[in-house]
C-alpha cells in the first residue's frame, strides 16, 4: 500500500467521476421509467439494462484497482466519527455498485424476461424462475435504489464540506483537476 | 517531501447553505422524475389500478385475468423472411407458449359476459430470442392513446350516468369498436376466433429494408355464430372445457397473417383499420397441441409482453406497446408479490 500519496490515482479520479454520471443517471432513469407508460417508458428501459451492465463492470474494474492502490488516508485531525462515517459508507456504495446491477439481473431472469443488452446480444437468466425470488429481488432493487440515492446525497454533501468548509484536502484528492496548485499561492 | 498546504478551515454560513441548497435540488428534481410532484402523470400504478376499481385480484392478471394455458409450436414457411431477419419466419418449427383468454379483470367472470377474447403468445427460437404477443378478437382497438384509453377505464366505472356519453363525445373512435361489439357474431370456442395483434410493429429484413407491419392469427376451424344468451346457459367456464375437449380430439391450427401498410396510414393509432387491400403475407401455421394447467403450468408466471420482441422486429410509432409493456410489468410485478392468494393447486385454496 502505498501511504504518502495525498490523491487518488489519475485511473482512480477517472472511474470515480466516470462511475458518478453513470450511476447518477441510472438512478434517474430508473424512477423516470417505472413512473410513466409513455414511450419513453421503453427507451429508458433499453438505457437501463445495458448501463446497469456496465455500471457492474466498472464497479468491479474499480474495486480491483482500490485494492491495488488503495487510497490516500483522511486528515489524522478528523474526528473518529466522522472516519468511521466515511469508511462505513464507501463500504455501503461498493456494495450497492455491484449489488444493484446483479439485483435487477436476477430480478429480470426469475420472471423470465429476456435481458437485452442491445439488438439480439443477451445476457444469460442467472437464476431460474420463481414468484417468490422475483418478488425477493424486486422489493431489493426498489429499496435499495432509494437508499443508494440517499446514499451519494450523503457522500456529496460530505464532500462539499470537505471543499467548502473542512478545506482539508479531501474532497481535492478526488477531484478531476487538481485545485491545490491554483488555490495555494493566492494565500 | 513538501506536506500540502491545507486551506484554512472555513466556517462559513454561506456554504453550509450552499450545500444545503444543492442537495436539496438533487431531491427535488429527483422526486420530479419520479412522479411525485405529478399527480397527473399517467402511471402504470395509476393505469393498472383503473382495471379493477371494485378490487383488485389478487394473484391474478390486473387484466385477460381469466383464461387457461396452452402450448404447441409455430411452423414458419419461410415467407416472412422477405419481411423481417428474426429466426422465427425462417422455415423451420419452433416451440410456442401460449393463453385463451378474456378481457376482463374478473378472473371468475361468466365467459358468455365477456365480448373480448384474447390469445397471448410467445415464440421461441434456437438463437435465444423470443416473440411475445397479446391479441384480441376486435379488429380495433377502442381508443387512439393510451391516455384515452385511461380516461374510458375510469369513464367505464363512473356512477355518472353520462360518464359514457361524455367519453364518446371526446372520443369518437370509439364509436367503431361499439359498432364492432354490438355486431360481430360470437362463437361458442376459443379455437373459433380470430386474434389480432392490433399494434403496428416495424419488420426489418435482411438488407436492411423497413416495414410498418400489423399481424393477426386466423383460425382454420370454422366459426359457428351462437348468441350470448345460448352460450350462457352452456356454464360460467364452458370455453375452458371445450378447449380441453377439442384439443384432445387433435392439434388446432391457426394461419398467421401479416399485414403492410401503405405510406401514410394509420401506423400509430390502433382504433383505425388499414384499408382491406393491403397486402398481406402468410407467414406459418400456429399449432396448439396441448392445454396447460392455468393455476400451476408454463403460463403462470409469463408476462406476455408485447415488447419482448426477436431482432427484426421492433416497436413502431404505436404508443401503445409501450403503455402495454410498463402496465403489464407493473400488473406482473403486482401479482407475483401476490401469490399467495391464488394457490398453485386448488386443494390449497381451500383453509
Amino acid at each position: 500500500m502505498i501511504g504518502s500519496h495525498t490523491r487518488f490515482s489519475p485511473l482512480q479520479r477517472l472511474l470515480h467521476w466516470l462511475m458518478a454520471i453513470c450511476i447518477l443517471a441510472m438512478l434517474f432513469i430508473g424512477v423516470g421509467m417505472v413512473s410513466t407508460v409513455m414511450p419513453k417508458y421503453l427507451t429508458l428501459v433499453s438505457i437501463h439494462k445495458p448501463l446497469g451492465v456496465a455500471i457492474l463492470v466498472l464497479a468491479l474494474i474499480r474495486l480491483t484497482v482500490r485494492l491495488r492502490y488503495g487510497a490516500p488516508p483522511l486528515p489524522a485531525d478528523l474526528p473518529e466519527p466522522m472516519k468511521l462515517a466515511a469508511q462505513l459508507s464507501h463500504y455501503a456504495l461498493y456494495a450497492l455498485m455491484i449489488a444493484m446491477p446483479l439485483i435487477g439481473w436476477g430480478m429480470l431472469s426469475a420472471a423470465a424476461y429476456p435481458v437485452v443488452l442491445y439488438g439480439d446480444v443477451h445476457l444469460p437468466a442467472i437464476l431460474p424462475q420463481s414468484d417468490g425470488l422475483h418478488t425477493l429481488l424486486w422489493n431489493a432493487h426498489f429499496y435499495l435504489a432509494f437508499a443508494f440515492f440517499a446514499l451519494i446525497l450523503l457522500h456529496a454533501a460530505a464532500a462539499l464540506f470537505h471543499a467548502l468548509v473542512r478545506r482539508d484536502g479531501v474532497f481535492d484528492a478526488m477531484a478531476p483537476w487538481s485545485t491545490r496548485a491554483r488555490v495555494a499561492p493566492a494565500e | 517531501m513538501i506536506p500540502p498546504r491545507q486551506s484554512r478551515p472555513h466556517s462559513g454560513v454561506g456554504s453550509l447553505i450552499l450545500i444545503a441548497v444543492v442537495i436539496g435540488a438533487c431531491v427535488v428534481t429527483f422526486a420530479y422524475t419520479a412522479g411525485w410532484l405529478s399527480p397527473h402523470r399517467l402511471t402504470p400504478d395509476r393505469l393498472v389500478d383503473a382495471f379493477s376499481p371494485g378490487g383488485e385480484p389478487l394473484g391474478h392478471r390486473r387484466n385477460h385475468a381469466k383464461g387457461i394455458c396452452f402450448t404447441g409450436h409455430f411452423e414458419a414457411n419461410g415467407a416472412g423472411s422477405a419481411l423481417s431477419s428474426a429466426q422465427v419466419f425462417s422455415r423451420g418449427q419452433y416451440p410456442a407458449l401460449g393463453r385463451f383468454n378474456l378481457g376482463t379483470a374478473d378472473p371468475n367472470a361468466p365467459d358468455s359476459t365477456v365480448r373480448v377474447r384474447g390469445m397471448g403468445l410467445r415464440i421461441s427460437t434456437p438463437d435465444d430470442q423470443e416473440w411475445r404477443s397479446a391479441m384480441i378478437n376486435a379488429p380495433i382497438f377502442p381508443v387512439s392513446t393510451p391516455q384515452a384509453f385511461y380516461q374510458l377505464l375510469l369513464a367505464s366505472a363512473s356512477k355518472a350516468p353520462d360518464a359514457m356519453q361524455t367519453f364518446a363525445a371526446a372520443n369518437p373512435e370509439i364509436a367503431a369498436f361499439g359498432a364492432w361489439a354490438k355486431s360481430a357474431s360470437w362463437t361458442g370456442s376459443y379455437a373459433e376466433d380470430r386474434y389480432n395483434g392490433l399494434n403496428s410493429f416495424i419488420f426489418t429484413n435482411g438488407s436492411g429494408a423497413e416495414t410498418t407491419v400489423r399481424w393477426s392469427v386466423l383460425p382454420s376451424a370454422q366459426p359457428v355464430p351462437v348468441s350470448p344468451e345460448e352460450l350462457a346457459k352452456r356454464g360460467p367456464d364452458f370455453l375452458e372445457q371445450e378447449i380441453v375437449e377439442r384439443v384432445r380430439g387433435g392439434p388446432l391450427r391457426w394461419t398467421m397473417m401479416v399485414t403492410v401498410a401503405n405510406p401514410g396510414d394509420a401506423t400509430a393509432d390502433p382504433s383505425k383499420a388499414w384499408p382491406d387491400d393491403r397486402r398481406t403475407v402468410e407467414v406459418g401455421t400456429l399449432v396448439v397441441q396441448r392445454i396447460e394447467d392455468e393455476r400451476n403450468g408454463p403460463c403462470r408466471d409469463i408476462n406476455f409482453d408485447p415488447t419482448v420482441l426477436p431482432a427484426g422486429i421492433r416497436t413502431s410509432d404505436d404508443p401503445f406497446p409501450a403503455a402495454r409493456s410498463s402496465a403489464y410489468a407493473k400488473s406482473y410485478d403486482r401479482r407475483t408479490a401476490e401469490a399467495k392468494y391464488y394457490p398453485r393447486t386448488a386443494a390449497d385454496a381451500k383453509p
